[in-house]
């Protein structure tokens, strides 16, 4: 998934094409953050945890826009699933992304846990067991920015920023500014087409 | 990152500062109330301790208790070892058993080595004979890393039995790597010959190098190891290499010091110096834990790199 500016530009000559880009992406946003609003009746025990790298990013953003319309702040952390992860023995051992809870902690509040792309769901089912071991939140929500479909297990999102159809062979890349320089979602055309 | 670890110069900079990265976010583990990763559930890490240790052993132990791995100790004494079994049918048994990961400390320098070749997992050096003890190096590097922020340039000076210390030189060759400048400071008798080929400075005077230091590590007297005239008495040892309260007085006020334990009280280091808060005698031991942990998680947390039987 990490990619650089330089990297996106080839791809988008290479035929991918932008599903979202600038604005998009934050439109998305401010919509899920009213959404959450509203499901929550007003964020009060709202608790929101970014998937690094890029969850995170969105978690911020989100928490922004909702202290924009509502005055409140409410506590941003990053969960990282890695040494959750079932496909651990795949690959090599990869580094560790950050886990940081906010000092509320999350017991008895309504986690949103915050992915840019929502595809197998095992990446989230990691997230599940990783709270499991952090504390007992009251409740449990999920925020993503593209739901890609293809779901391995029977996980859904709660907040979703675009409905994506796609097939199995193609990749989805999100960029974000804090990140990657800039705001974009891309679909890529897989290796067999 | 290679399948062993078997010394200290086989870590390249950019897998110390995995390591040590790593280590930093499982630190947060400790501080939890379930202090249990699942990420090594079904693999099995055989403690073989042919040497005593108590520290060592349960350090390993607990790290890879907090991953889910499964433990077995086995330990010289009363073993099949006492009745005269060889190293590599010792290997061969543990093979046997599917053994993941096998931790080794050794009396014979090199051991570590030779039982990388016989077994299909991964080899973790606990300190062979003489020669190396990467994971206390790598500890201690995390410690220093807490404490002082970034290693490069930074100036850590080494007190003591240099000569018998595989601390000693596990610290060199990482912190050389990590970029700090090492000052061994040791009575000529207790260094080796081949120090000069060490990527580190050498003196006999410690009043001098202690003023210009950022960590000073003191290492134990090894009491067990001192079967030769090394130096005329414990007591003038501890006068001029031993650090002692003045001596303590003098260093800058960051300045931090460090032991491997299990210290000499009163004799490489007072009593009230070991006590102080800028020791990190006790972090070390917390932070071994967390240290060894991130070891075991890069070597048997990924994929089987599929080690081929020599």
């Amino acid at each position: 998934m990490v990619s650089s500016l330089a990297d996106a530009v080839s791809h988008a000559r290479g035929g991918a094409r932008a599903v979202l880009e600038g604005p998009d992406i934050n439109r998305a946003l401010i919509r899920i953050s009213h959404e959450i609003l509203e499901r929550t009746k007003g964020a009060e025990d709202v608790v929101l945890l970014g998937i690094p790298t890029r969850g995170v990013h969105l978690a911020a953003r989100l928490a922004a826009y909702i202290r924009q319309f509502e005055g409140r702040s409410v506590p941003v952390g990053s969960l990282d699933v890695t040494m959750y992860r079932d496909d651990l023995r795949l690959r090599p051992a990869r580094a560790l992304g950050r886990t940081e809870l906010p000092a509320e902690g999350i017991d008895d509040r309504v986690v949103v846990l915050v992915d840019d792309v929502l595809y197998s769901g095992r990446t989230v089912r990691s997230a599940l067991d990783a709270l499991n071991d952090l504390g007992r939140p009251r409740a449990v929500q999920l925020a993503a920015l593209v739901d890609r479909g293809h779901r391995e297990l029977p996980i859904r999102a709660d907040y979703v920023g675009k409905n994506l159809p796609t097939s199995k062979s193609e990749i989805v890349k999100v960029y974000l500014e804090e990140n990657d320089g800039r705001d974009a979602v891309l679909l890529l055309k897989g290796e067999e087409g | 990152m290679k399948r062993h670890l078997i010394s200290a110069a086989d870590l390249s900079r950019d897998d110390a500062l995995l390591i040590l990265d790593t280590a930093d976010e499982l630190a947060k583990i400790s501080e939890r109330s379930i202090k249990k990763l699942p990420t090594l559930r079904g693999r099995t890490v055989v403690n073989l301790f042919f040497e005593d240790s108590t520290r060592t052993r349960i350090s390993f132990e607990a790290a890879a208790k907090r991953l889910s791995a499964d433990v077995i100790n086995f330990s010289a004494k009363g073993s099949s070892v006492s009745k005269g079994e060889s190293l590599k049918d010792t290997a061969l048994t543990l093979e046997a058993m599917g053994a993941d990961a096998v931790v080794i400390r050794h009396g014979a320098s090199g051991a570590p080595h030779r039982l990388a070749s016989w077994v299909r997992g991964s080899v973790v050096n606990a300190g062979d004979g003489t020669h190396e003890h990467p994971t206390q190096a790598l500890l201690d590097a995390f410690t220093m890393r807490r404490r002082l922020g970034s290693l490069d340039g930074r100036r850590v000076t080494i007190v003591g039995d240099i000569l018998h210390s595989r601390v000693a030189r596990s610290n060199v060759l990482l912190l050389a790597t990590l970029g700090a400048e090492v000052t061994l400071v040791a009575p000529p008798t207790l260094l080796p010959v081949t120090v000069d080929s060490w990527p580190c400075e050498v003196s006999y005077d410690l009043d001098a190098v202690l003023p210009k230091s950022d960590v000073v590590m003191m290492l134990r007297v090894q009491r067990e190891r001192m079967n030769a005239a090394f130096f005329p008495t414990e007591r003038e040892y501890s006068r001029r290499y031993g650090l002692d309260r003045d001596r303590f007085a003098r260093l800058r006020g960051e300045t931090i010091v460090m032991h491997p334990g299990p210290m000499n009280r009163g004799m490489e280091i007072a009593a009230d110096v070991a006590d102080s808060p800028r020791s990190t005698i006790v972090e070390q031991v917390a932070n071994g834990v967390t240290t060894r942990m991130a070891v075991l998680y890069l070597l048997l947390g990924g994929a089987d790199l599929g080690g081929e039987i020599q």
